[in-house]
């Protein structure tokens, strides 16, 4: 908690992208006057009410918001302690939260013109729901995965292609996320005059880490207005998984300024810390890649390190500007969960409450288990279902029959 | 404050000719072999020396400089090494012009004012840093001038006639005119293009404008060269490296002649240009 406490934890970016000293726009030339268009176009969407109204109609009859509340009444009474609530981005269209963000990009790419929409993926979440995007409105979509990824998140490959996109399997590097984003951003460089980078979560350049969370936010301003419904007040706590930390963001972001709110972000321990892992800010610091500083995981030159998770949606080195930040000033406290730890949590909420989580928020069930109990009854507590588990279900299915042999 | 990249190019003016740069990675294949290609580069006509720091994450490299980046970084090399090979260098060159290009982090790791007194003493002139724009100059082009060090900013087919004085502010050496929109070794420079754009440059500057980027052969470097200050060639040297190796990457006794050679025939490319009146 090196900096002096500032008097919202709401206000930033500042003009220039930054939160403190993370964000930024480390690009080449080459980019340089995209984003800045990109920035332009945006402000002038952001302050548009046909914009505001064009993504409302898309949100309530295309994405099928709002996302429920819902009280996990067997969870709770299996932990015993906090009343455990989660909000359901695992309905949306596409099956997460990813397509909040992508309708809003593809929404302003629109406005700016452009034709051909390029993405990168993890999970092949974000992928999705951009593929789906591009189908509704007659683009052409190229998302760059990991060949890694590939193998392991099939399913989603299968369904960008029924989709009509063309997913390139990535071989460089460690050949998931960040190699993904790598390729991503070479092709953008490229094609720069008619391509429009529709980035997956609150990293990258700026405008995208405040872009992606405002139209993440949706999910914190719904849950605001439900909990104030349902139980007449605020929630006690908040949890979210954190891969590059978009529904994390989008759920944290509305309740920065309340004070009695505790918020948990939950960063993938992979094997553990003092293992292979992809806990940026417990086992990383400050450094610079993909257009902004963050929270990295790097060796002492400098050099980034590849990450692990068992979920192909948070096997990702860094971590939004912003949560870098947010940790920095105290306001965010960040945990982590192992692949096991997820592992559990995915069978426990298959079992108890009836809903197969993807294995990324399977990280904040894990951290539920062990904050909960420690709640009084009269706690809420809200967990961000940010994905439904389909995608994981071979890759679980594999893991599990191999521990029984 | 006059640097060697200065003194280099107010040397060939008044030969009138104009400048042959060479990009390597630093310690590809490895950090000897690659200290030896880097003394046989002036002798093979090399006026300006550009050499690649690794980095694991380069987003603005092709293939051939990505596993260039791979293999020293698999031999070992670091940021220190890098600067290590340049203090070698210095022993038996003090004229020589040395650019250090690459990404950022490595440096921001090592301490921007430690990295700029480390450059500074072993004897490093410019640095390219691909990812840093004007919008991030006070990280490290700014304290870069302080410490002279020249700071060599990428202009591109995408910085207009607007944007162009924001580039060209605070760059001092050259300024290094990338050539294609793309990553390195993969387009090829359409010259006729390339000289309209590198007098547009020269509109808003004094700078010596170097091209760089998609150019492969002594024909290209000498059709390049006629309109500017510079031609800087890089894959195709690096691409020359790696097939002189064996088949496990690592060097071999042809290496060092196998990029020493292509050198010299980019060299008599772009010396055997007329430069276009001034
Ligand atoms: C369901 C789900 N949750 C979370 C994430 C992690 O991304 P973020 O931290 O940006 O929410 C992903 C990424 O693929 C995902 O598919």
């Amino acid at each position: 908690m090196n900096s002096a406490l500032p008097n919202s934890f709401r206000s930033g970016p500042d003009e220039r992208g930054h939160f403190g000293i993370f964000g930024g726009r480390f690009v080449a030339e080459t980019l340089m006057p995209l984003i800045l268009d990109l920035e332009k176009a945006y402000a002038e969407a952001k302050a548009d009410p046909a914009f505001q109204a064009e993504m409302d109609g898309y949100l309530k009859h295309y994405v099928g918001r709002p996302s429920p509340l819902y009280f996990a009444e067997r969870l709770t009474e299996h932990l015993g302690g906090a009343k455990i609530y989660f909000k359901r981005e695992e309905l949306n269209h596409t099956g997460s939260h990813k397509v909040n963000n992508v309708l809003g990009q593809i929404v302003v790419a629109r406005r700016m013109g452009k034709k051909r929409i390029i993405a990168e993926t993890g999970a092949g979440q974000h992928g999705v729901a951009t593929a789906t995007l591009c189908a509704r409105f007659g683009l052409e979509c190229l998302v760059y995965m990991g060949a890694v990824d590939v193998e392991r998140q099939q399913a989603n490959v299968i369904r960008m292609e029924m989709l009509g996109a063309k997913v390139i399997p990535v071989q460089s590097g460690s050949r998931t996320l960040k190699d993904a984003m790598n390729e991503a951003l070479r092709d953008w460089v490229t094609n720069v005059h008619n391509t429009f980078y529709c980035i997956g979560t609150v990293a990258g350049p700026h405008p995208y880490p405040m872009m992606v969370r405002d139209f993440q936010s949706v999910i914190g301003l719904e849950t605001r207005a439900q909990m104030h419904e349902l139980e007449g007040r605020l929630p006690d706590s908040l949890i979210a998984c954190i891969g590059g930390g978009s529904n994390a963001m989008g759920l944290f972001h509305p309740f920065l300024d309340d004070p009695g709110v505790e918020i948990f972000g939950v960063e993938a321990a992979g094997h553990g810390l003092t293992q292979l892992h992809a806990a940026s800010i417990a086992g990383g610091r400050p450094g610079v890649l993909h257009g902004n500083r963050t929270y990295l995981l790097m060796d002492d030159d400098g050099q980034i390190q590849d990450a692990h998770s068992i979920s192909a949606g948070l096997d990702y080195p860094g971590i939004g500007p912003e949560h870098s930040w947010l940790h920095e000033t105290g306001r965010v406290t960040y945990l982590s969960a192992t692949d096991d730890e997820a592992l559990a949590a995915f069978q426990l909420l298959s079992r108890l409450e009836g809903i197969i989580p993807a294995l990324e928020p399977a990280h904040a069930i894990a951290k539920v288990m062990e904050l909960a109990p420690k709640r009084p009854r009269d706690h809420l507590m809200v967990v961000n279902l940010s994905g439904r588990g389909d995608k994981d279900i071979p890759q679980v299915a594999d893991i599990l029959r191999g521990r029984k042999q | 404050m006059t640097t060697r990249i200065d003194a280099r190019f107010a040397e060939l003016k008044k030969q009138g000719r104009s400048a042959f740069i060479t990009f390597l990675m630093g310690g590809d294949p490895d950090p000897k072999t690659s200290l030896e290609i880097i003394k046989a580069l002036p002798k093979a006509g090399a006026d300006i020396i550009e050499i690649g720091m690794p980095f694991t994450d380069p987003m603005a490299d092709g293939p051939a400089i990505q596993a260039a980046g791979l293999r020293a970084l698999k031999a070992g090399m670091t940021l220190k090494k890098t600067l290590a090979m340049v203090r070698e260098f210095r022993k038996a060159d003090d004229t020589t012009p040395l650019v250090l290009m690459g990404y950022y982090n490595p440096i921001y790791i090592h301490g921007v004012d430690k990295f700029l007194a480390d450059a500074k003493s072993a004897g490093i002139d410019g640095l390219i840093i691909v990812d840093l724009p004007p919008e991030e100059d006070s990280e490290l082009c700014l304290p870069a001038m302080k410490a002279g060090l020249n700071f060599i900013r990428l202009a591109t087919p995408t910085t207009d006639d607007k944007r162009l004085p924001a580039v060209l502010a605070n760059t001092s050496g050259f300024v290094y005119y990338v050539s294609i929109t793309g990553i390195t070794g993969s387009a090829s420079a359409d010259s006729a293009a390339v000289g309209q754009a590198v007098a547009r440059i020269k509109r808003h500057t004094k700078l010596p404008v170097c091209v760089g980027f998609g150019i492969r052969t002594p024909l290209a470097a000498r059709a390049i060269a006629q309109n500017a200050d510079g031609t800087v060639v890089g894959t195709a040297l690096v691409d020359a490296l790696r097939a002189s190796l064996d088949g496990e990457g690592n060097a071999t006794a042809g290496t060092v002649e196998a990029v020493a050679g292509v050198v010299s025939s980019l060299a008599q490319g772009v010396r055997g240009a007329s430069q276009a009146a001034e």
